[in-house]
Formats: structure tokens, C-alpha cells, sequence
């Protein structure tokens, strides 16, 4: 009967999760699949015609397919970003969780500044010009590392507590250096987190629109999200590509969100042989 | 940072050699702290210098405190600091709550388990700009969808974002949406990183799945929780995205939040006034934000 | 022909067929760069123009970017301009929102170009510090007032109000015969302004120098009566219940639908929709018509005018010798005619010698007689003064909404417009 029960609540459960989040995901599907007038009316109903492979080729073709480019871009942006973010923020999250010491109360600060401080973005422009990295993709990476920073040691430092300090003296008294015991024993126990940290970042950066806005302008250095303004302006919207668009530009993330799910499996069959 | 590091273990008394080279040394934060404090905080923090000046880019002029006595004299602004609270509250429980409860359900051995995930975190994906409009055309008075259910069942639904004292958690509940898979994908580290036997053992003492969940999930996912909170806490203070691509602050004031009447200040081309703007929100999410975070990390410490 | 002298030959024209193309070569090392915003026609415009020209010119190339309109896109231009990264010919609005770049120090001064004497003065002075001008127009004269169904005119018999009050008779006669009077759309806020701002006319028929003495500090909204009825208009069709019932939740989009299918009969806006209702709706344009929003008086009845946005170089320019070329295409009627095809055209232009086609829309039809020898119109507050306040269009979204009475909208407006000025350093604030 419990059983019975408990089975019931999980299926309301399940099924009110699913009409939550498919229903506005079905809008925009719908959306993007309509020719440009009924697109305009934004309802609910099931298209007249489907020019979906028109919608799709103009969005591609674009001003001289701008979006390959910004596929491009943003790629290189996200990867070299997130790779970098991974690395240094670890880092930090791991001296910071383990050493006591009077740069602790600091650390925390500053990090948290990272979260309630907006950026300046002239002077910031002004900086980028003096050190020869205004309008680069390497400098735009730098930017979106200094800027996503405090989230990650953030999430870092919390997890680094659940990994048992024994682990780490036992290497050390194995006469592992500090760098061996950073990337040999606690990188790997982190990945759960690592790809957390991974996947939200790579969002994130990929859909970031107002740093390259400012930081990286110039056609060759379009990213994903500036090629939404192809469609929609202050005072006409073609909706029907605006969604095409964004279900375009949504595809990498969400390939990385589907890798990153089969680590999570994964990481839940070891964490069983762990235990 | 070498005399930095030698200092601070001086200060830890008998002098080893095992403490001079610690096994966490401080160099580590020193790529961290390069990137940051030259892209970040240098350029930030200096920038406070203008909230002292009408500025146009172009030029600037001292003024004072004349930005801040204006900020202060803003029309809307006890409205948008209620909101900003109201909208950080709402969207900070929330998110903890269905996060916590979505990462159950979804470590949970249920079938189907992959692709519930994904669902749940495709609105993370998705641009707030996509959102927004999404949204809006959803809760239309009269011809969103979702007016059209209640219809159905025979509620008429209110005006979500054109009734003035509802829009505000319209937003709110939109935010929830948008960001309860982040939170959700934090739990679910969370709970892997909880060892199984914990689960066994508590399974061959004929424990409940409500005990096991009180028992073993809520305490030991406790750094996930902090994580979530602070950073959802801070974020629904800061972050106006939504707000601003489904109602710009209206209709009329009414659900401003700071944030977006800076970014109105600063579109209008006060930027004296709007950095002003932006040392106030950040002493106001700093005197909340920071007690928040230090009692959250004491517990933590006690436990 | 031997064999000999065919291949000199054909080693002659190789070599000379290298040299042409090497000259073209190196005549096409002019490549400049231009930024405008991104609203659909201001980029059909700028490809058509930029082709045009390149055709006629082959040793210049330019490169079209785009960026959002809007506040976000002031923003972007003044950062550009403020640290020198700006393309080297922009697009950018004329009036007060120019006067805010500092142009004396960032542009390039226009004055002696010989194509200035063609372009009309009420343009120049909007693009103008002193002596100094800065710009070319890109688009025709455009107005604000009100577009109207034809259909629900012809049904119900009525007049074109030349008063207020006329206006307001046909909206009770409109809405006897079970149609909405007046389409309001502020889930886009800026749309909420037009009845505030496209009355500018009535207040300068009455107050000739209220802009100047608004500028100074001395006329304000919320003092001068004649000022303060845009905002009463405003509350006056709200509260006589002439909106659509979903005011709230409609966009600048459906108004424009609403209007032309006849889902409602007058809806405020400025005639640069006029290319958007011609691209969405085709032939149905002829459903709408078009006239100036009504003050108290028949006699003085006239048109609030919005200038065009006009083509700038900035100081910072690559080749200003290119730019300046490109500039004066523009201002010709060659760059007219390429206008001319590339969209629906929405009023005169402001440069002599252009022509409008003879099968312009029966919209704009409406709207010249304004502008000829007899009409009457002035300019739009922000092209007369530096002065406009960011928060207005939230005003007006209240006021239109019931939410605030226009007295008090109009105060706080007045209040809203002093950081304006104290962030420009006018005198007297």
C-alpha cells in the first residue's frame, strides 16, 4: 500500500516537472518552426505550414553566415576559458579550504566581490587597450576568466570539505610534492563538482552577450549571442528566426549537459565501489 | 608572495622545516589573483573613483557626494529596494527548495532518469532574451496559455505581468524556472559526493526513505545547500535580466529592482551617478550577502 | 599570325592582364568600416547604399556592422567614440541624443562639403554645434501622430479631427459601433510616449519659445498648461475606456496589426512604421491612413515632425577622404533613388533634387501636405532641446494606465529631466 503510494507521489511528481519545463520549450519549438506572421502572434497554435528548413537556411546564411563564425568564436572563447577557470580556481578553492591563515578572511572577501561587483566596463576597456588584449578572442578569455573566478572557487571550496584530509596527508607523507597531490589525488576525488562547474561555465561564457558586446567588437570577432540582434531590433522582431536562433546557438551547450550527465552516471557507479 | 607565505608560517611558532614548504602553498592562488585582480578588481574598484563625478565618458567633473545624494533622492527607490528583497527571497527559497527536491527525484532510481535531467536544465541553456519573450507571451491576460488552462478548469488568471502588485513575482517565478536547474545540478554533486554505505547502512537499520532523507541527504549535501544559497542570494540581489526582457521595471515602477533602475541611469548616459548607484547596491548585497555567508561557514566549522 | 607573335601576344596580355589586375588590386585597399543599429530597414538601407556605391566606387569597400538600438546602443556608440574604437563612419540618431557624443571633439566637421547648401536647414541644425555640422541624412523627414483605420472611417462616416475634441467625439462614435477607439502597447514602453511627445506642435502653436525656456529651466510640464495636455490626453482616452482591452500585454507589433486589420481604429506612432507595415502587411497598407495629433484649436492644426538619423565620421576615422566620399553619395539623389528601392518610403526628403516615386502609399500621401507651402509643422522637443529624461516613458506607461494621474506624472517627470541637464552642464540648473 506505502509502496503503492510512494509510487503514485513520484509519478505527480514526474509528471508535473514534465509539463513545467516542456511546455514553455514546446512555445518556442513552435515558434521557431512558423513562417514570420503567425510567429508575430505569439500563441499557442500548431503552425499552418512548417518552412522550418527555411527558417533554419536564413538564420544560417545570415549576413555571410555570421553564426559559423560566432559558433566558432564562441567555441574557442568557452574552451579555453572554462579549461583555464577549472585549473585556478581548484587551486584556490583547495589551499583556501585547507591552510589556515590570516589571508582567509581576504580570500572570502574578495571572492565575494567577484559576485556583487558589475564590472566597469570603460575602464576596463581602457585597461584591455594599454595591455594590447582590447578586441582579442585570448583577451576576451582572460576576461571572462576574471569574471567567473568567484564562482568557481565558490563551489571549489565547498566541495574540497567533503573530500577527507587523510587522503592528501597520506600522500604527503608518501613524499608527494604539493603540485603531485593537487593533480593526482584531489583533482580526480573533485569531479563531480569539476564537471559541474564545467557545464554551468560553459553555458555561461557560450551565452554571454554583454562582455563581447563591448570587449570584443569588430564582424570576425561575433559571438553566439550577438547573432540574435539579426532578428530582433527595438522596433521589429522576426520571431520565428529569433527562435530558430536560439535553439541553434542552444545546441553546444546542451551536448556538453548530455556528456556531462554520463559522467554523472558514471561517477555514481564509482562512488558505489568507493563506499 | 614568497615574503607573504614565509610570514604567515612564521606566525604559526615552531619553525620546521615540514612548515616552510607546506603542502598547500599560497603560490596557488597567485594565477587566480593575477588574472583577477588586473581584469577585475583593478579596473572596478578604481572605477569607484567616478561615482564622485559627473562623468560622460568623455570627460568628468568632481562633484562630491552629489551622485549619491541623487541616488538617494531617486522617486522609485524604497520600491526597488523592496523588490530587489522580495524578488531575492523568493527566487533564493525556491530554488533551494525544488533544486534539493529535483536532485532527489532525479538520484533517485527512477526511469527515464537522463532525460528528466535534461529537461530540467534546459532552460539554463536557453538565452534570458528567449525567456523573456517566451514568458511574456505565456502569461498574456487573455491569450496566454496559461490564463487559457485556468480557464479550463474555471479560474479566470490575473494580468501576471500587467497588475502592478503581481508582476514582481511573476518575474520571480520565471527566474525560478530559468535558474532551479543550476541549483539542481549543485544538489546532485552534492549527493554524489555522499558515500553509498552511509545509504546501506541506514537501509539494513530499516530506515524510511523520509529518515535516510533527514538523516543522511539534508546533512551531508550541507555544502551544496551553502553554495546554493549564497550564490542564488546573490545573484536574485544583482541579477535584473529577466526583469528587464519581460516587464523593463513596469508596469510603470512596479517591479523595478536596483539593478535595473541603474541600468536605466546608466543607458541614460549618467554614468557618474549609475557607478554611484552600483557602490550602494554593492554595500547593501555586501551587509547582507557577507553575515549570511560567514554564519553559513561557522555551522559548517561547528559540525 | 605566326606562332611567334601569337605568343607575344598572349605573354602581352598576361602581362598586362596581371598589371590590371594588380592595379585593382592595390586601388581596392580602401576598406572602411560602419556601424549601424540593427533595425531591419537601417540595414536594408545601409547594404543597399554600401553597394551602390561600391559599384560606382571600386577602390573603396565597407564593411557593415550592426548593433542593437535603444539605450544599449547610445551606450555602445558613446564607449566606442570614448576610447577611439570607433568604425570609421557611423549611423546615429540627430537631436539631443547627439549632442550627448561631444561631437565638437569626436566628429568631423561636414560645413564645407558643397552638398550641405542641398540639404534642408531644419536637418542641419539638429546635426549642428555652432558652425559646425556633422552629418548626412539618411531617411526622409519622418512625423509622429496618429495612424488611423480607413475602413472604420468610411463605415461610421467620420471627419479627420482637426481638435481634440472632434478626436474625441469620433472615439465615442467609434466605440458606440462596437470598435476599440485608440490601440495602446506598452509591454513596449517606449510606445506609451506619443501622445506626450506628438503634441510638441500645439504647445509651440500656443508657446512659441517653451522649448527655450524649457532649456533654461524656466517652462515646465507640470506648470505650463499648455504642456501638461499631452499627459491629460493620455489619462483622457484611458479613462474614457477608449483602449484595447489588453493595453498592457500588447506590443508596438500587434498595434501596428491591430490598426491595419481594423481591430482598432487610431493608434499614436511615429511614421518610420510605415516600412515595417508595408514589409509585413503589403498592399493592406492603403488600410491605414494618417494625421497629426489634434490640439484645441482648428486653425492651428500641424504636425510634429522627428528628424532622420544621420551618417557621422568620427575624428578617429581611418580614411576621411574615403568616408567623406561615401558621405556625399548619400546626401545626392542618387543615394535617394537607391533609398527609394531598397523600402517603402515614409515622407519628403530632406535633400533637394530627391525625388519621391510616383506610387507612394496612401499613408504618406497624407502626411506631405504638412510639409508643403501652406502646411504647418515643428520640430519634436528633442530636436529643439538637449533635455529629455529617461524615466518618461515609464511616466506614461502610469498615466496611460490609470496608475498615476498625469498632474502628478508631469512633476515627476519635471524632476526627472534636472539630471539631464546637470549631467549636459546647461546653465541655470
Amino acid at each position: 500500500m506505502i509502496a503503492l503510494r510512494r509510487y503514485g507521489l513520484t509519478v505527480i511528481a514526474v509528471f508535473s516537472t514534465v509539463i513545467i519545463f516542456i511546455v514553455p520549450f514546446l512555445f518556442i519549438v513552435l515558434t521557431a518552426i512558423k513562417d514570420r506572421t503567425e510567429a508575430a502572434r505569439l500563441d499557442f497554435s500548431w503552425p499552418t505550414n512548417f518552412p522550418v528548413w527555411e527558417n533554419f537556411w536564413t538564420v544560417i546564411s545570415t549576413r555571410n553566415f555570421m553564426l559559423v563564425t560566432a559558433y566558432i568564436n564562441s567555441t574557442l572563447i568557452t574552451v579555453g576559458a572554462v579549461t583555464l577557470l577549472v585549473i585556478l580556481a581548484a587551486m584556490v578553492g583547495y589551499v583556501r579550504q585547507r591552510r589556515k591563515g590570516w589571508w582567509n578572511g581576504l580570500v572570502d572577501f574578495l571572492v565575494l566581490a567577484g559576485l556583487m561587483m558589475p564590472p566597469a566596463v570603460v575602464p576596463t576597456i581602457w585597461l584591455l587597450q594599454e595591455i594590447g588584449l582590447f578586441a582579442t578572442l585570448h583577451g576576451m578569455v582572460f576576461i571572462q576568466v576574471a569574471y567567473n573566478l568567484s564562482f568557481c572557487i565558490i563551489l571549489y571550496r565547498a566541495f574540497i570539505a567533503t573530500i577527507p584530509r587523510e587522503l592528501d596527508e597520506a600522500a604527503i607523507i608518501d613524499g608527494a610534492r604539493p603540485l603531485d597531490v593537487f593533480f593526482r589525488v584531489i583533482l580526480p576525488l573533485l569531479k563531480p563538482v569539476t564537471v559541474t562547474v564545467i557545464v554551468v561555465q560553459s553555458v555561461t561564457i557560450f551565452n554571454d552577450f554583454v562582455n563581447p558586446l563591448y570587449y570584443l567588437p569588430g564582424n570576425q570577432n561575433v559571438t553566439v549571442q550577438l547573432t540574435l540582434y539579426n532578428f530582433q531590433s527595438q522596433f521589429s522582431t522576426a520571431y520565428n528566426l529569433l527562435f530558430m536562433n536560439i535553439l541553434l546557438v542552444t545546441i553546444p551547450p546542451l551536448i556538453v549537459f548530455l556528456f556531462y550527465n554520463r559522467q554523472i552516471v558514471a561517477g555514481m557507479t564509482a562512488g558505489a565501489v568507493k563506499g | 608572495m614568497m615574503a607573504m607565505s614565509s610570514s604567515a608560517t612564521a606566525s604559526n611558532a615552531p619553525l620546521t622545516k615540514r612548515q616552510r614548504t607546506s603542502p598547500y602553498p599560497t603560490w596557488f592562488f597567485l594565477p587566480a589573483a593575477i588574472i583577477y585582480g588586473v581584469l577585475f578588481l583593478f579596473p572596478t574598484f578604481s572605477s569607484i573613483y567616478f561615482s564622485l563625478t559627473r562623468w560622460t565618458l568623455f570627460d568628468s567633473t568632481f562633484i562630491g557626494l552629489d551622485n549619491f545624494a541623487q541616488f538617494f533622492r531617486e522617486p522609485f527607490l524604497i520600491q526597488g529596494v523592496i523588490n530587489t528583497i522580495i524578488f531575492a527571497l523568493v527566487t533564493c527559497t525556491l530554488k533551494v527548495v525544488f533544486g534539493l527536491g529535483l536532485a532527489v527525484l532525479l538520484t533517485s532510481d527512477i526511469r527515464m532518469r537522463a532525460l528528466l535531467r535534461s529537461i530540467v536544465f534546459f532552460p539554463v541553456l536557453v538565452s534570458a532574451v528567449g525567456v523573456g519573450i517566451a514568458f511574456t507571451a505565456m502569461m498574456h491576460p487573455t491569450r496566454g496559455i496559461i490564463n487559457i488552462a485556468l480557464d479550463l478548469v474555471g479560474i479566470s488568471g490575473p494580468g501576471w505581468l500587467t497588475n502592478p502588485a503581481l508582476a514582481i513575482y511573476s518575474v520571480a517565478l520565471v527566474e525560478v524556472w530559468r535558474g532551479v536547474g543550476l541549483a539542481t545540478v549543485i544538489f546532485i554533486a552534492g549527493i554524489m559526493s555522499i558515500p553509498q554505505d552511509y545509504y546501506e547502512a541506514a537501509r539494513i537499520d530499516g530506515a524510511s526513505a523520509w529518515e535516510r532523507f533527514c538523516y543522511i541527504t539534508l546533512p551531508l549535501s550541507r555544502p551544496a545547500t551553502v553554495t546554493v544559497i549564497i550564490l542564488s542570494f546573490i545573484h536574485g540581489l544583482r541579477n535584473f535580466e529577466l526583469v528587464w526582457a519581460m516587464t523593463r521595471g513596469g508596469p510603470g515602477f512596479a517591479s523595478d529592482v536596483l539593478a535595473s533602475v541603474i541600468y536605466k541611469q546608466y543607458q541614460a548616459g549618467f554614468y557618474g551617478l549609475s557607478t554611484a548607484g552600483n557602490v550602494v547596491l554593492f554595500v547593501l548585497i555586501a551587509l547582507m550577502a557577507i553575515p549570511l555567508y560567514i554564519y553559513l561557514n561557522r555551522r559548517e566549522g561547528h559540525q | 599570325m605566326n606562332t611567334k607573335t601569337a605568343r607575344h601576344l598572349m605573354v602581352g596580355s598576361a602581362v598586362s592582364a596581371l598589371m590590371l589586375t594588380s592595379t585593382a588590386v592595390q586601388a581596392q585597399t580602401v576598406n572602411l568600416t560602419m556601424l549601424v543599429d540593427n533595425a531591419s530597414h537601417t540595414v536594408a538601407i545601409s547594404e543597399a547604399l554600401v553597394a551602390a556605391f561600391e559599384a560606382d566606387n571600386p577602390d573603396i569597400s565597407i564593411d557593415i556592422e550592426t548593433r542593437p538600438g535603444g539605450g544599449e546602443g547610445d551606450n555602445i556608440v558613446k564607449t566606442r567614440l570614448a576610447t577611439g574604437q570607433m568604425t570609421d563612419i557611423f549611423w546615429y540618431n540627430s537631436g539631443s541624443l547627439l549632442q550627448a557624443l561631444n561631437p565638437a571633439q569626436t566628429l568631423i566637421d561636414l560645413s564645407d562639403e558643397p552638398y550641405m547648401d542641398d540639404i534642408a536647414d531644419s536637418f542641419k541644425q539638429v546635426v549642428s554645434v555652432g558652425e559646425e555640422i556633422f552629418g548626412v541624412p539618411t531617411r526622409p523627414a519622418e512625423a509622429g501622430g496618429i495612424f488611423y483605420n480607413r475602413a472604420i472611417y468610411d463605415e461610421l462616416g467620420l471627419e479627420i479631427p482637426l481638435t481634440w475634441d472632434a478626436f474625441m467625439a469620433n472615439n465615442e462614435a467609434i466605440a458606440a459601433a462596437g470598435h476599440t477607439p485608440v490601440i495602446q502597447t506598452y509591454r513596449d514602453t517606449w510606445t506609451s510616449q506619443l501622445f506626450v511627445l506628438a503634441d510638441f506642435y500645439n504647445v509651440l502653436a500656443q508657446e512659441p519659445d517653451w522649448a527655450e525656456r524649457y532649456t533654461n529651466n524656466e517652462a515646465k510640464y507640470a506648470t505650463s498648461a499648455i504642456a501638461l495636455r499631452g499627459f491629460e490626453k493620455l489619462a483622457e482616452v484611458h479613462d474614457a475606456g477608449f483602449l484595447n482591452a489588453d493595453f498592457g500585454a500588447a506590443g508596438y507589433e500587434d498595434g501596428l496589426r491591430m490598426v491595419v486589420e481594423g481591430e482598432g481604429a487610431h493608434y499614436p506612432m511615429i511614421t518610420f512604421a510605415i516600412p515595417a507595415i508595408s514589409d509585413t502587411f503589403g498592399d493592406a497598407i492603403e488600410n491605414v491612413g494618417f494625421f497629426a495629433q489634434p490640439g484645441d484649436s482648428a486653425e492651428e492644426n500641424g504636425l510634429t515632425v522627428w528628424m532622420p538619423a544621420a551618417l557621422y565620421i568620427p575624428q578617429t576615422t581611418s580614411d576621411e577622404e574615403a568616408a567623406r566620399r561615401f558621405l556625399a553619395f548619400v546626401a545626392s539623389p542618387e543615394g535617394c533613388a537607391v533609398q527609394n528601392e531598397a523600402v517603402a518610403v515614409n515622407g519628403p526628403y530632406l535633400i533637394n533634387g530627391c525625388e519621391l516615386p510616383e506610387d507612394v502609399a496612401g499613408v504618406v500621401r497624407d502626411l506631405l501636405p504638412y510639409f508643403e507651402e501652406g502646411g504647418n509643422n515643428a520640430p519634436a522637443l528633442e530636436f529643439l532641446s538637449p533635455i529629455k529624461g529617461p524615466l518618461l516613458e515609464q511616466l506614461t506607461v502610469e498615466v496611460g494606465s490609470g496608475i498615476r494621474p498625469p498632474q502628478d506624472a508631469a512633476a515627476l517627470y519635471d524632476q526627472d529631466v534636472v539630471r539631464q541637464a546637470q549631467q549636459l552642464g546647461l546653465d541655470g540648473w
